[in-house]
């Protein structure tokens, strides 16, 4: 017997013009998602003078993300964490009741995969020229037509390369410096790899990545149940396939439409499989075809394979609404939901005024000549604005306790610098006559008021005496 | 190439390979796969040559192009320092006791300072400067040698009754137990108790009061609070080197106490001695 090929070349794809409905649709969506990729980084959001200007900037140097008017801070990256658990119950959700959606419509791959699609029909024409230029020689008009493609996919990705790393620094400013070959080596380096990781995976892995590279088509099948709205082939009333005038017959003519517009390279008439992407584009095929050859629409079409059995017997299929409205993906809302709630809850209740207070416990106490008991706190005040404030730092206990900062100054006035955290260290004295000075723990309050706006803000902490037996 | 045994459901070609009837199908692997295995072989080959790789019986082959963590170590550390050069310079030039303690100067010093403390100091004076038994607690405002930013340099750079350093502070409480009764010495200790308690026995300590005035006053002063050229202890506080109780106290008259400490100025830069004494003078009793 002979040794099977264990290594398989890629079969080139190429996927027919097609227009309708879904067709429609993904352009917009192309349209919106492309243009938030691209035009984010150069909206401007003031938020003061020390502060940068940029509506969604991710800097890292900083260790800061600002996002419209919300600002994060390393400490508080659980509101990112909280985001990216959000995405992926958000696509479990999407998955669950409407299949691959992700995937087909608003995925990078599936979108810049199209568009480059696109610029390939423009240039080298639609399937048919596209598959006799695949076959033909390399001649003159062939090399013309693969570098002009080439050389758009590149202008593409390097556009897509060159937008990323504007989302991570000044984008004016990064632009200039790009220009003039001032910039950081390492944002040439990061567009270079993503230049190239467009310009393979757009123009010629395609189909590929998703189906060899991504795990997504493989969990997929676990968010998936019969009640999922997906793409399908309606076999029942499909089959047989043959001519229309051949009696007996099904709707489907075999005339391949579908298979000849799929970017995947499969055939959706045979069920259900890892590589389709559900990007719809057989369903406004086999419309039209249906549509020329005078029989109702939707042959291949969203639907839900529990109907299948409702449809057989010639009744009408249960409404979208009772497939998508299931436990499932009301526990994938709910978890959503309730995650969503938290986080916009935690972002209202976020304190105008950042302060911690750390007693120092190495040691707990000092005792100093005259008696008194001296105790040690660090205490942090953050300044999140664009804008100095001014703090007065205050205490209040049940004892008579004495506050002073560690530096030689003579009022509490603390002044922290906008975009900054500072740390004062902070003395706690009990007089040795007072009680304080000689039980164990006493309650405090540390306070601190914004001597502009008033806003005060405290936690409480203890005191700790020196206890004699 | 003869078409193999195709497996009837799935339609897909089989390998041949047959387990209890269970049939091997082929789906063969994309072949830029392969190329991207094959790539990655050569980029580990590669790579193998050209960084530390291979153990070796000493150490590690050390590659082509001569990488090595600690090199980067090295020379990150030089860099660190050759930015810290002019902070360094001013931190030796200036008068530490006039530096304003919001200074960039004195925050870099503080930080260049706790690190030395962390590294030299801890061991005796404790990590966060408590102190313990016969090493004193830094965090106080009770002195011996002084608690001026220049009197904390001097005691750092010379050390205490070391046999290093001719400059070094030195002093010698004599051990009364060849000199004194032990009657005077429990009334000396009892009167000495009572200049920092309220308990105390009232006749013994009036006779120890007549002791102290022969035999300590001339160090520890008339008033009992110490003198700090000698490096004698205030007995009038409430700190407590050694303990304040009866027994230690006792032990400290009859066999003295002679506290060493090494003269750092030798061991260390003149910019980390400054730097530690301005960590020790922030620490929160520096006068």
């Amino acid at each position: 017997m002979t040794t099977p090929s264990l290594y398989a070349p890629r079969e080139p794809i190429f996927p027919k013009r097609v227009s309708g409905f879904y067709r429609n649709l993904k352009w917009w969506i192309m349209l919106f998602t492309l243009g938030i990729y691209y035009l984010t980084p150069w909206m401007r959001w003031d938020r003061g003078p020390n502060l940068p200007d940029q509506a969604v900037l991710i800097d890292l140097a900083q260790r800061r993300f600002y996002f419209l008017w919300i600002e994060i801070w390393p400490h508080e990256f659980y509101f990112v964490a909280g985001l990216l658990i959000m995405a992926g119950l958000g696509l479990f959700l999407f998955t669950s009741a409407l299949g691959r959606v992700w995937c087909g419509y608003t995925c990078p791959q599936t979108v810049w995969t199209d568009l480059f699609i696109l610029v390939e029909r423009w240039i080298e024409g639609d399937r048919n020229a596209r598959i006799r230029l695949h076959r033909g020689k390399w001649d003159v008009r062939k090399w013309r037509l693969r570098f002009t493609k080439w050389f758009v996919w590149l202008l593409i990705a390097l556009a897509t390369g060159g937008a990323w790393v504007f989302y991570f620094t000044d984008a004016p400013q990064l632009l200039h410096d790009l220009v003039n070959f001032t910039a950081h080596p390492v944002a040439y380096g990061t567009i270079a790899v993503l230049t190239l990781t467009t310009f393979v995976f757009g123009g010629f892995m395609r189909e590929q990545v998703c189906i060899y590279m991504c795990p997504w088509p493989r969990i997929q099948a676990a968010m998936m149940d019969s009640d999922t709205i997906t793409v399908a082939y309606r076999e029942w009333r499909g089959e047989p396939r043959g001519k229309q005038r051949i009696e007996g017959t099904g709707d489907c003519i075999d005339c391949m439409a579908c298979v000849n517009v799929c970017p995947v390279g499969i055939d959706i008439r045979d069920g259900q499989q890892m590589e389709c992407i559900t990007c719809a584009l057989c369903i406004d095929a086999c419309d039209d075809i249906m549509a020329k050859i005078g029989k109702p629409r939707g042959l291949i079409d969203y639907l839900a394979l529990s109907d299948e059995p409702a449809e057989r017997a010639g009744a009408k299929p249960k409404a979208v609404w009772k497939h998508i409205l299931r436990p499932r993906t009301i526990l994938y809302t709910a978890m959503w939901s309730a995650i969503g709630i938290g986080l916009l809850y935690a972002l209202f209740i976020r304190s105008d005024i950042d302060l911690t207070v750390s007693p120092v416990r190495n040691p707990t106490y000092i005792v100093q000549s005259d008696g008194a008991i001296r105790n040690v706190y660090d205490v942090r005040l953050r300044n999140k604005s664009g804008d100095n404030r001014k703090f007065h730092m205050s205490l209040t206990s049940k004892a008579l306790l004495r506050i002073d900062l560690q530096e030689e100054v003579r009022t509490l006035d603390i002044v922290v610098p906008a975009d900054t955290t500072v740390l004062h260290r902070v003395y706690v004295s009990a007089r040795s006559t007072d009680p304080a000075a000689s039980i164990d723990a006493t309650d405090l309050r540390i306070w601190v008021e914004d001597r502009n706006t008033g806003a005060r803000a405290s936690r409480a902490t203890t005191f700790n005496g020196k206890v004699t037996q | 190439m003869k078409k193999d045994k195709i497996d009837e459901p799935t339609g897909v070609e089989t390998t041949g390979h047959s387990w209890d009837g269970i049939e091997e199908l082929n789906n063969p692997l994309p072949r830029w796969w392969l190329w991207t295995l094959y790539g990655c072989i050569v980029w580990g080959v590669g790579y193998s040559i050209a960084y530390p790789a291979w153990p070796m019986l000493s150490g590690a082959t050390t590659g082509l192009l001569g990488y090595s963590t600690r090199a980067e170590v090295a020379e990150q550390i030089v860099e660190h320092e050759q930015k810290n050069q002019g902070l360094v310079a001013q931190l030796i030039a200036a008068d530490l006791s006039e530096l304003p303690a919001t200074s960039d100067l004195h925050r870099y010093g503080i930080a260049r300072g706790g690190s030395v403390f962390r590294a030299q100091c801890s061991q005796c004076h404790g990590s966060g400067a408590a102190g313990s038994k016969g090493y004193p607690n830094l965090l106080d405002d009770n002195w011996l040698w002084g608690g001026s930013i220049d009197e904390i340099s001097t005691t750092v750079a010379h050390g205490i009754r070391n046999e290093t350093d001719e400059d070094a502070h030195f002093s010698q409480m004599p051990a009364f137990k060849d000199i004194l009764e032990n009657d005077d010495i429990t009334a000396v200790v009892e009167y000495v108790i009572s200049l920092s308690n309220t308990e105390f026995n009232s006749d013994l300590a009036r006779q120890g009061e007549t002791v102290y005035a022969d035999n300590c006053a001339s160090c520890h002063g008339d008033d009992a609070k110490g003198d700090r050229e000698q490096g004698a202890p205030n007995l009038a506080d409430a700190i407590w080197l050694y303990g304040g109780d009866r027994e230690t106290l006792t032990t400290t008259v009859k066999q003295a106490r002679y506290g060493v400490m090494p003269a750092w100025g030798q061991r260390l830069s003149d910019e980390d001695v400054r730097a530690v004494s301005l960590y020790v003078h922030a620490l929160g009793g520096g006068e």
